[in-house]
């Protein structure tokens, strides 16, 4: 966990069909998030239930760093 | 700009050439871009030996195809000798960007007749291995790693529109089924069906909120364009197009770092510059092809080029505005949604389907008012646009 890379959701998509490097992890989630240090990025969200998906505005929890790409959960 | 331009020779389209957009399992890349460029010279009446320097917008045949140094490859075959052949890629601009380095090149003096083509080969790879190549004309060390593919990135910008306009489902879905209806009667287009509202509501999700039929096609196809100095335009034909403004402009490739994703600072300075050289406002426009690759981005451009505007081009849209009879016709052909999109051959398709409606050729999608048409072609999420103003021989 680094608090310093918790952000906010400035938007998001659920991507149903995906490149062929990534099929195995369709639907996943992607979302474009503010850091607090003014830094904007783009983030896989972990998760495939309808309740553990982000939408605009919400706060959203650094989770893991894995093969170059930054993983975020739902702030709870 | 304006010191350079003094210097500039007005530049005609004097012939367009298209293939049909489809998938064509027996055609390649080759034989597509030659068809494009016969057609072009024998709508003009020109000879191949005639033709000064060749430029070829083209996005990924070596991905797609497995075939590189593309231009001197189309450009023999077509019969072309001993001139310079160059390949441009720009995305889904590459043809526009093809078009806007001929038209400079003409206009500057070096060439007296010059082609363009475009062309694209995409069918014969799976979806989600195209997907994966459309993904690197993104920046694949931080978007497309992260796994965004293009309709992911343009479903970000949809979400954002609406969260910021009030933009909904319906009016997404509105430009779907008017670009459907205007490529349902365009003999070249990729898929001549008509659709409703409640179809395009209820398409298979591809990247939510948007479904298949907010997403262009995966085509193949090609097509060109003849340029000549406009004093010279004359002596191949009555039909020529006078090319009032070309300006190409560019961004950062990464959506996330854009300040504003509801609008392309590309789009809007390629816009300003085409307006300024061709000393037109958005309301003298005709017509437009808009380079419709999502549902989305017909309604950013509308506005992003001032037709309507920030935040309404939902409501433009479904509300008939740019319908064919229409104030603002936007997309007659069918769009990259319904005419298809083979993304290196779209933007010199556009312009041939501009200079259509010019001469009055388009048959039952003709529009009322047809001397001034604007095709703008994009690239990526916004880091290339190319904005071409052309005006009908009066």
């Amino acid at each position: 966990m680094n608090p310093d890379r918790d952000g906010t959701v400035y938007t998001e998509t659920i991507v149903y069909s995906p490149p062929e490097q990534y099929a195995a992890d369709a639907p996943y989630q992607i979302a474009i998030i503010d850091l607090s240090n003014g830094e904007r990025v783009t983030v896989r969200v972990l998760g495939k239930n309808a309740d553990e998906r982000v939408y605009i505005g919400d706060r959203v929890t650094f989770v893991e760093d894995k093969n170059g790409v930054a993983y975020y959960k739902r702030a709870d | 700009m304006d010191v350079i331009l003094k210097y500039m020779r007005p530049v005609a389209v004097i012939g367009i050439g298209k293939t049909a957009f489809g998938a064509f399992p027996d055609r390649d890349l080759r034989s597509l871009a030659v068809e494009a460029i016969r057609h072009a010279m024998d709508d003009t009446v020109i000879a191949p030996l005639e033709v000064q320097a060749f430029y070829l917008g083209n996005f990924a045949g070596p991905s797609f195809v497995g075939q590189n140094h593309l231009a001197p490859y189309v450009g023999t075959a077509a019969g072309f000798e001993a001139i310079p052949c160059t390949r441009i890629e720009d995305a889904c601009a590459s043809s526009g960007s093809a078009f806007f380095h001929a038209w400079q090149s003409v206009a500057a003096g070096i060439y007296d007749v010059v082609a363009v083509a475009g062309v694209e080969k995409m069918t014969s790879q799976t979806t989600p291995r195209v997907t994966e190549i459309l993904a690197g004309a993104g920046d694949m060390s931080g978007e497309g790693r992260a796994g965004a593919t293009f309709p992911a990135l343009f479903a970000m910008i949809a979400r954002r529109h609406m969260y910021q306009y009030g933009t909904t489902r319906e009016h997404l879905a509105a430009v779907a089924v008017k670009n459907h209806a205007n490529g349902a009667k365009n003999p070249l287009a990729h898929m001549r069906k008509v659709i409703t509202l409640e179809q395009a509501m209820a398409g298979k999700p591809i990247s939510d909120p948007l479904t298949v039929y907010d997403c262009s096609l995966i085509s193949d196809g090609a097509a060109a364009v003849i340029l000549v100095p406009l004093d010279q335009a004359k002596r191949y034909t009555s039909r020529f197009a006078r090319v009032l403004a070309v300006a190409q402009t560019s961004d950062h490739v990464a959506l996330d770092t854009k300040k504003d994703i509801t609008e392309f600072p590309a789009v809007r300075s390629a816009g300003e510059k085409a307006y300024q050289m061709a000393g037109l406002r958005p309301g003298e426009i005709d017509f437009a092809e808009l380079h419709d690759c999502f549902t989305i981005a017909e309604i950013v451009a509308s506005e992003d080029l001032g037709f309507v505007e920030k935040g309404q081009g939902g409501p433009f849209a479904a509300g008939g505005c740019s319908a064919i009879g229409g104030p603002k016709p936007i997309n007659t052909s069918g769009g990259l949604k319904s005419k298809g999109h083979p993304v290196g051959a779209t933007g010199v398709g556009q312009i041939c389907d501009i200079v259509m409606q010019l001469r009055g050729d388009a048959g039952e999608r003709q529009v009322a008012r047809h001397r001034i048409g604007l095709a703008q072609n994009l690239g990526g999420s916004g880091a290339t646009c190319v904005v071409t103003i052309l005006e009908g021989a009066q």
